[in-house]
């Protein structure tokens, strides 16, 4: 018999705040009651996905000085759905992004430790730093922390959580009633942490959790950030969903692991990744053409045009052709609390590749738009889609993807109705869950520990 | 006719009296699982409580005041309260959820839509219970502020610093309340002719600026089913008497007899008054209970616990040994000083919590002063309070 085949990890992700979620869809519901929650996660969990995921933003997006009101807006606080996520599914990994910017380590040691007990195990922490002013309006420390420091914070940020989860070791709850000994030692959670960013003291006052600590995401694409993935993360955000693209990251980042005493699964590759199904390829195709349409009204052609020309466009005509100018350099000034924005590494040459290709092409704004921003990943029948999966796991461009359905909550359906069976078919997708805990899904090991070397019961005075 | 009192359980890793892990009763192994605290808040909503509040800080338990104890015969560790309530919510469906979650040390923007998720994953029944962390300890765990003395000392310094605190938590309060409403109820428009999702005329900054902090929102999370979850505040002394006749919906006292109850609510009631507050002057007492058939077995229950402590239990609020049917006695005493609820701690859980279902509510319900069945509605309305104008509304919306 041939080798046994790579097998696919799927994800799926609640779709936040952008302009990919087709809100004006008539199937499309709400995107804050839990009701939609509990749909897609359960939807999840039936398809047997390794976990749900939801991502982070801490200021409402501003355009020209206003509130942005084009897209989808507002959502929940991410321990909080989580944890109630965990009352109503059994395994499916439960993934939150929170930022290591606005938070202290404490806190936020404390919140993932408590969601991996109430989850019995299936915790995970997207680690993403942020550093505007902006955002930091809505903290106590406000306008807050130089960019180049962003990514240091974020690296002691973590080290200062591990110590954290580390410090019990998970035997120490005896409960013995007759020797009246509720504890093995009196010292429990004691830390002391010092570094450039944290300088804190104590005891952790929650006990070790199943998974030990939680999964560790990273996303991030600089080179900065691979080395923080390799050094760190259990598994890899990346936009890198295409064929070339992906198999070029996929083989820079695994390769970085030995320098980290690390082997290649212990680092697990998932790009984002959206999918059209329909009943014929060409059906799917025409499906795919109207959402992006829906996903691009003028209106927001217009507005994402201004992102990259950092500059008010709102009497062009989004029918009519590109602006002939160059972009506003500097610092975006029109667009506020966007990633995207931060993208544009190069914007004048970016609006030069655009209008070139609207001139080629004879495409109007909102066609060139609809065109550019195009993330459609995954476009064909079930098994179009179910062989294009395989192919690409199997080629090592990744080892699965995070799904981001583009109608909430019911995106999802249609995919673990028909693509599912279809992977398990091939051998490639698990018929059952084996372990029960997100680690185990992922087929991580054991998760590191901190050796706590100035920490012992002899210690205390 | 006797008025119906409201009934509120604390619950707290293995009960109020520090040896109640040691009963035979107790789950002491079970204290960090979802399913302690889903059969405990599923226990109260049988004997159809208004409420149950989840204890919470962010130091391990101590009986220092200034430092961890290393005492290894008490529960040690805990959960985060908010995490707490959430996993409980989508399991039950009548019971009120209201966790502790400090202000000290936190992010009023993260608290606040923490809370309002919770009231979201709940379908209107979240609350929150706003505390301070005077504790030095604590302090240093966040490695933010000064490093301060025992809060308990008393001289001058601390009780500056204790104003601080509470005046540093009314400003969290207000900017909770302001971030919740400053998503109007009919803000996500949805409207596909001009291809708007929300009207951003009805999302509003809330442009707090204070001694302490400034934010300035609007909140990422739209306004929760309640308008504003519920706001409890436990008051044991002057200062936070005060921050919580201002601040809270419910206020929660500690009066050792009719006498002081009368005088507290009268001081909270007229603080609201001053502070412009209308409503429902919703004061709880507070009572730790230990509760048995007879009084004989209650008090050797109670000797045991004491027995295995060592040392003598002590409490801010009174303690009651003894029957269902003399704690009713007791409450329906108590309630005549303007009291229109009490907040039970229970010494042993699960079996003082399930004393209050078997034992005290039927004897209550008995006596016309408790409810028989859950009317549907959120906890606000359970609590009669009325769902919060929004602030900020200026045209039909509410």
């Amino acid at each position: 018999m041939s080798t046994p085949r790579k097998q696919v990890h799927l994800a799926a992700h609640f779709p936040g705040v952008n302009n990919t979620t087709v809100w004006s869809d008539p199937q499309a519901g709400s995107h804050i009651e839990f009701s939609s929650f509990r749909h897609l996660a359960q939807t999840a969990e039936r398809g047997l996905f390794d976990f749900f995921f939801l991502a982070e933003g801490l200021r409402l997006r501003e355009q020209n000085g206003e509130i942005y009101d084009l897209d989808v807006v507002g959502r929940p606080d991410t321990f909080t759905v989580l944890s109630a996520l965990a009352a109503i599914t059994d395994r499916l990994g439960l993934a939150g992004t929170v930022s290591s910017t606005f938070n202290e380590p404490y806190e936020v040691a404390r919140q993932f430790a408590t969601l991996d007990h109430l989850s019995a195990g299936r915790a995970a922490w997207n680690v993403v730093t942020s550093w505007d002013a902006f955002t930091g309006e809505n903290f106590r420390r406000g306008g807050y922390l130089p960019q180049e420091e962003r990514y240091s914070r974020a690296q002691h940020f973590l080290d200062a959580a591990f110590a954290l989860f580390d410090t019990w070791d998970g035997d120490e709850v005896l409960a013995d009633r007759a020797g009246g000994e509720f504890l093995s030692r009196p010292d429990v959670g004691t830390f002391s942490h010092h570094d450039q960013h944290f300088a804190i003291d104590g005891a952790f006052s929650t006990p070790r959790s199943p998974q030990g600590r939680p999964v560790i995401f990273q996303a991030g694409d600089s080179d900065e950030g691979r080395e923080f993935a390799a050094a760190t993360a259990d598994a890899i955000f990346t936009r890198h969903a295409t064929y070339d693209a992906g198999r070029a990251f996929y083989a820079d980042v695994k390769g970085r692991l030995a320098a980290h005493g690390r082997r290649p699964e212990q680092l697990v590759v998932l790009p984002a990744a959206t999918f059209v199904l329909g009943d014929t390829d060409a059906e799917a195709e025409e499906i795919a053409q109207q959402v992006r349409l829906q996903q691009v009204s003028g209106a927001t052609a217009i507005k994402l045009a201004e992102q990259l020309w950092n500059t008010d466009l709102s009497d062009l005509d989004p029918d009519g052709p590109p602006p002939s100018f160059d972009p506003v350099v500097g610092e975006n000034t029109i667009a506020k609390g966007r990633a995207s924005v931060r993208m544009h590494k190069d914007p004048v040459a970016t609006a030069r590749e655009w209008r070139a290709k609207a001139e080629a092409e004879h495409l109007s704004l909102r066609e060139l738009i609809v065109e550019t921003t195009n993330r459609q990943t995954f476009v064909g029948t079930a098994s179009t889609v179910a062989q294009a999966i395989d192919d690409h796991v199997q080629a090592d461009v990744c080892d699965g993807y995070i799904l981001v359905p583009h109608i909430t909550p019911g995106g999802l359906d249609r995919f673990v109705d028909e693509v599912v069976p279809l992977l398990q078919e091939r051998g490639v997708f698990r018929t059952a869950y084996e372990g029960a805990t997100l680690r185990e899904h992922l087929g991580l090991g054991a998760a590191p520990r901190v050796m706590r070397s100035d920490v012992s019961t002899g210690a205390l005075s | 006719m006797t008025r119906p009192l409201h009934l509120a359980v604390a619950l707290d890793g293995a009960g109020w009296h520090p040896s109640a892990w040691r009963l035979p009763t107790a789950r002491p192994t079970e204290l960090l699982t979802a399913g302690y605290w889903v059969d405990l808040a599923r226990r109260a909503e049988e004997g159809l409580l208004d409420l149950v509040t989840f204890e919470d800080a962010f130091a391990l338990q101590s009986t220092s005041t200034t430092g961890p104890d290393h005492r290894t015969d008490r529960v040690r560790g805990r959960l985060d309260a908010v995490l707490v309530a959430a996993r409980v919510a989508p399991l039950t469906q009548h019971v009120g959820l209201v966790p502790t979650a400090t202000v000290t040390h936190t992010e009023p923007f993260h608290v606040s839509k923490a809370i309002a998720t919770l009231d979201y994953v709940s379908e209107g029944r979240g609350g929150w219970r706003p505390q301070v962390s005077a504790r030095p300890e604590e302090v240093a765990l966040f490695g933010r502020r000064e490093v301060w003395g025992d809060p308990f000392v008393d001289d001058e310094a601390t009780r500056a610093l204790v104003r601080d605190l509470f005046e540093e938590a009314g400003d969290a309060v207000e900017v909770v309340r302001r971030l919740w409403d400053s998503w109007e109820d009919g803000a996500e428009i949805r409207d596909v002719a001009s291809g708007r999702f929300v009207d951003r005329d009805q999302l509003h900054y809330v442009d707090f600026e204070g001694r302490f902090f400034s934010v300035r929102g609007p909140s990422i999370t739209p306004r929760p089913p309640q308008g504003q979850p519920v706001v409890v505040a436990l008051a044991h002394a002057e200062v936070p008497r005060a921050f919580a006749a201002r601040s809270a919906d419910v206020v929660l006292i500690t009066p050792a007899d009719n006498a002081s109850a009368t005088a507290q609510v009268a001081e909270i009631v007229a603080v609201r008054r001053d502070a412009g507050r209308t409503g429902v002057d919703h004061v709880f007492g507070e009572l730790v209970v230990l509760l048995d058939d007879d009084q004989a077995r209650a008090d050797e229950r109670w000797a045991q616990l004491e027995a295995w402590s060592g040392e003598p239990f002590t409490s801010d609020a009174e303690v009651f040994v003894g029957t269902p049917q003399g704690l009713a006695d007791l409450l329906l005493a108590r309630a005549e000083a303007g009291l229109t609820g009490f907040r039970l701690r229970p010494a042993a859980l699960p079996q003082d919590l399930d004393a209050i279902v078997d034992g005290l509510v039927p004897e209550l319900q008995r006596r016309g002063a408790f409810r028989t069945a859950y009317e549907a509605g959120t906890l606000r309305d359970r609590l009669g309070l009325e769902r919060p104008a929004n602030r900020y509304a200026t045209g039909g919306t509410r």
